[in-house]
């Protein structure tokens, strides 16, 4: 599935955007962000505070326990300062 | 009857009284129209530029999302958002709401509440330019921001994700 990183997130991990490839034994937004945060310093950074994380599958603002399967595109980022 | 909704992400700055004219060109059973236009502010001699970054394809259909909801609580006959990306200075606008009903009670309502979801719900996050040491921190998010919103739907998850 493709990861996207936004803001601050992007800028700890050191990229916008990447293809990942979860083991099968991970199936939910949360279980994602703990494997990704064993992917070395920088996403153990990105990933320090998951509980204000906020994450998007195919473009869907959705909340840590949803389910990752059939999904293509998952967004992680902080909490929203637009407008 | 639904409102025509109108979304546009940029990063041109915008004419509110250009953007009210042409949204109602044409219509003349809308009696009234509220803008709200969001600036950057210099913090004081502080801030030299905000840097927008979004979620392209998902900013404009969260603000879609957002007016549709609008437009199912009130009557109205038109809805416009403009939301910038990338640079913006002191004293450009950052976002325009437009609401254009047949009495006003729905128009400022409808604004009200698209600008509280706008902050958010829509995927932007601002970056401030410091006038001294150039690229600076995130902008924070603000719980009251997240209380605005959750005034118009109780169950807003505060907190939640």
């Amino acid at each position: 599935m493709k990861a996207l990183y936004f803001a601050w997130v992007r800028e700890r991990i050191g990229k916008a955007e990447e293809e990942i490839v979860p083991p099968e034994n991970i199936k939910t937004v949360a279980e994602l962000m703990a494997w990704l945060s064993g992917h070395g310093g920088n996403y153990a950074a990105a990933f320090a505070h998951i509980k204000t994380m906020r994450a998007a599958l195919d473009r869907t603002h959705v909340k840590h326990d949803a389910s990752i399967l059939n999904a293509r595109e998952i967004a992680f980022f902080p909490p929203m300062t637009g407008g | 009857m639904r409102a025509r909704i109108l979304v546009r992400v940029q990063t041109e700055n915008f004419d509110v009284a250009a953007e009210a004219a042409r949204l109602t060109q044409g219509c003349t059973n809308i009696g009234a129209l509220v803008s709200f236009t969001g600036l950057c502010r210099d913090e004081g001699g502080a801030l030299a530029a905000l840097e927008i970054e979004h979620y392209p394809g998902m900013a404009e259909e969260e603000i879609t999302r957002v007016a549709r909801e609008a437009s199912s609580r009130w009557p109205l006959e038109r809805i416009l958002a403009v939301h910038r990306y990338g640079l913006i200075r002191p004293g450009e606008g950052i976002v325009l709401v437009i609401t254009a009903s047949l009495h006003r009670g729905e128009a400022f309502a409808a604004a009200s509440f698209l600008m509280d979801y706008l902050k958010t719900e829509a995927p932007f996050w601002k970056k401030r330019h410091l006038a001294d040491k150039g690229a600076g921190d995130w902008v924070e998010a603000k719980p009251q921001d997240h209380a605005a919103a959750q005034k118009w739907r109780p169950d807003f998850p505060l907190g939640q994700f």
